[in-house]
Order: structure tokens, then C-alpha cells, then sequence
């Protein structure tokens, strides 16, 4: 049941869903140089922060669909006839919306570092941080969704929420500090799944 | 064989305490429909019932269970028959004595909702749970979806199943009736 829930995520973020982050996200990037000059000695300086930046804002668009849709629909009621419990559905839930953000963000992250005049040394230390920092943001994006599920201006609600909470994710991960990056990522993936699972019990009505 | 059980049960909800010290046992090939006026709590006892409500005093025992409400928990992008799939591994029978096989291939997005309670009841005939909990059961059905429902409630208790209903109409068949006061 958990393999075909993930499964079903995927399925459902790839046709779909799952590309408007990306989008968005070389969008964000595409606009840094039109911000800051087409300088790319600057660029190339600041290049690293501002691909964390366009991840985090691009994290934040998928958080309305992750959760609320299947609260709405009883899909989360039904799992938890079957037995699930709701930590695990998170989990489940935690696991597809990085395969469906993840991977396509790394391979986003090198047109983009094209756009940000990063050179390959650069795009490789920044590459392995986000694959270490994306698991992380995609667990609290998920957290956030469940606890914002069901109420009223939840989008707005989840980015004053997520976009604190994910700070030390951008400085670690910007800093290129891996050991500290991970450690938050782990707390936060480890962390997640308990958050959310309350959130969608507390949610039942 | 006592199927479902609930010891002294008290629901609150919202601050409103819906009943208390309630009672009930269901066994094997019983129906119990739970009836009263809007308001009065036959969703939440059902959810309760369910697992899906905490009881704020009392004990609920429950066996495995299928639940029919008015959430359809189908993806609309696929076809039904693939929807359902999702939940149970041969949903093609409970399709047929639904009277929906005709539209296995039709998208979810484009069903009626008598066609949506369709699919939900069809999916609580193919999970092949001892217990059925049916919330509202004929809303949106037609005559022959009332016929059709009424057969595998027979069929259901005379395979030693048990169903704990909720409704404000009679249904069809013989029905032990619990009435909720407001």
C-alpha cells in the first residue's frame, strides 16, 4: 500500500504538477541577471545564493497541492482505513514529492547555473548541496501543507511558515557547509513525517 | 460474533457533547441504521465508529472496515476502473453489481454524483471488510441504484457481514433503527 501510494504521488506530480516548480524556479534565476547586471564576475560570485533562493521560492509553489486536495477528496481517510497510520502516509507523501522535485531541480540547477555564470566546480558543490538540502525542504514542505490543509489562505499561511523554517537549509547549503546542511536536512526529513502526521489526525472533523 | 462494539461511548464535537453512554453491539448479518434529524450526529458516529473521531469517553472495539461517505477518494484524472484499482485489486464484480462497468473507462472528473456514490459503494462491496459503514447511502442514487444497493446489503449479511448505516430516509430492507435525539 505505502509503494502504491508513493507510486500514485509520482504518477500524479509527473503529468503534471510536478514541472511548475521547475519552471518557476528557472524563471526566478533567469531574472537575477536582468537584477543584478549581466555582470558575470558578480554573478558568478553571488551564483550560489541565488540558486538556493530560486529553490526555496520554488518549494513553496507545490505546497497547496500536497496534502489538502486528498484531505478534501477522503483520500487520507480511506489510507487510514487501510491501516496506515498517518505518520506513515507522511512519509509516503515525503518520499514523492521529492522524487517529483528533487531530480528535475538538479537537472534545473545546470541550465541555471549557465544563467548565473557558475563554473563547473562551482555547479558541482552546488549540485551536492541541494541533493543533500532538497530532501530536507521537501519534508517540511509537506509538514507545512498538513498543517495548513484545510484553512482558509493556506498558500499565503505556508510561505510566512516554510520560508523561516527553511533558512538554515539556505545558509548551510549557500555556505557550502555539507556536514551542517545534512544535519538539518536529516532533522527536518526525520522530523517531518511526526508534524504531519498530527497535523492530518488533528485535521479529521 | 459482535463485530463492532461501543462501550458507554461519549462524542464530543466542537465543544458539543453529541451523546453519551452509548451502547451498541452489532454482529455478524445485522444492520443498524442510525437515524435522527440533521445535526444530530449520524455522520460523526459513523466516523467514530470508523476510527476516524476520537471518543471522549467510552471504548469503541472494530474489526476491518470499509467506509462509503460523500468524499469519493477517487483520482479524477483516471478512469474509474484504474481509480478503483487503486484500492482494491478486482473491483470489476463490485463494478458490475453496481451497475457502473460501462463506465470503467470513463474518467472520474466526468461522472454525475449518483454515478460518484456508485463508485463509492462499489468500492466498499469489492474491499471485502466484515463491517460496512455507509454514511448517507441513498443520497444521489436513483431507483435502480437503491435496488442494486439494497441486493448487496442481502448479500453482504448473508455472508455474515454486518452494516451500521446512517440515514434520515428508511432503507431498504430489515434494519434494527437507532434514533439520535438533537
Amino acid at each position: 500500500m505505502i509503494a502504491a501510494l508513493v507510486a500514485r504521488d509520482v504518477r500524479r506530480g509527473a503529468t503534471g504538477a510536478a514541472w511548475l516548480p521547475i519552471a518557476f524556479f528557472l524563471l526566478v534565476v533567469a531574472l537575477m541577471p536582468f537584477a543584478v547586471g549581466p555582470d558575470a564576475r558578480l554573478l558568478s560570485r553571488i551564483g550560489t545564493g541565488l540558486l538556493w533562493i530560486a529553490t526555496l521560492t520554488s518549494a513553496l509553489l507545490p505546497v497547496e497541492r500536497l496534502i489538502e486536495p486528498d484531505r478534501a477528496d477522503g483520500v487520507l481517510d480511506q489510507l487510514a482505513l487501510q491501516g496506515l497510520a498517518d505518520e506513515t502516509i507522511a512519509l509516503a507523501k515525503i518520499a514523492a514529492h521529492w522524487l517529483t522535485f528533487g531530480p528535475l531541480l538538479l537537472i534545473a540547477a545546470i541550465p541555471a547555473s549557465a544563467l548565473l555564470a557558475l563554473d563547473g566546480a562551482s555547479l558541482l558543490k552546488a549540485e551536492i548541496a541541494l541533493a543533500i538540502g532538497t530532501p530536507g525542504l521537501a519534508a517540511l514542505a509537506v509538514a507545512i501543507a498538513a498543517v495548513t490543509a484545510g484553512l482558509p489562505r493556506a498558500g499565503s499561511l505556508a510561505g510566512l511558515l516554510l520560508l523561516p523554517l527553511a533558512v538554515p537549509l539556505l545558509i548551510f547549503g549557500a555556505a557550502n557547509a555539507l556536514l551542517l546542511e545534512a544535519a538539518v536536512s536529516l532533522l527536518l526529513t526525520a522530523g517531518a513525517p511526526f508534524v504531519a502526521g498530527a497535523a492530518i489526525r488533528a485535521s479529521r472533523t | 460474533m459482535t463485530l463492532l462494539t461501543f462501550d458507554k461511548v461519549a462524542l464530543r464535537r466542537g465543544g458539543r457533547l453529541l451523546f453519551e453512554d452509548l451502547d451498541l453491539a452489532l454482529g455478524a448479518g445485522e444492520a443498524l441504521q442510525v437515524a435522527g434529524p440533521n445535526g444530530s450526529g449520524k455522520s460523526s458516529l459513523i466516523r467514530l465508529a470508523a476510527g476516524l473521531l476520537r471518543e471522549e469517553r467510552g471504548r469503541v472495539e472494530r474489526p476491518a472496515l470499509a467506509l462509503a461517505d460523500d468524499a469519493i477518494a477517487l483520482d479524477r484524472e483516471l478512469s474509474l476502473k484504474r481509480a478503483l484499482s487503486f484500492w482494491s485489486k478486482a473491483p470489476a464484480s463490485a463494478l458490475d453489481a453496481l451497475g457502473i462497468s460501462h463506465l470503467a473507462k470513463v474518467p472520474v472528473r466526468l461522472l454525475s454524483s449518483g454515478q460518484l456514490k456508485r463508485a463509492t459503494l462499489a468500492r466498499v462491496a469489492a474491499s471485502r471488510a466484515p463491517l460496512w459503514l455507509l454514511d448517507e447511502p441513498l443520497n444521489a442514487l436513483d431507483a435502480d441504484g437503491a435496488r442494486r444497493l439494497a441486493k448487496l446489503i442481502d448479500e453482504h449479511r448473508s455472508g455474515g457481514g454486518a452494516i451500521l448505516a446512517a440515514s434520515h430516509q428508511p432503507l431498504p430492507g430489515d434494519w434494527r433503527v437507532l434514533e439520535l435525539q438533537q
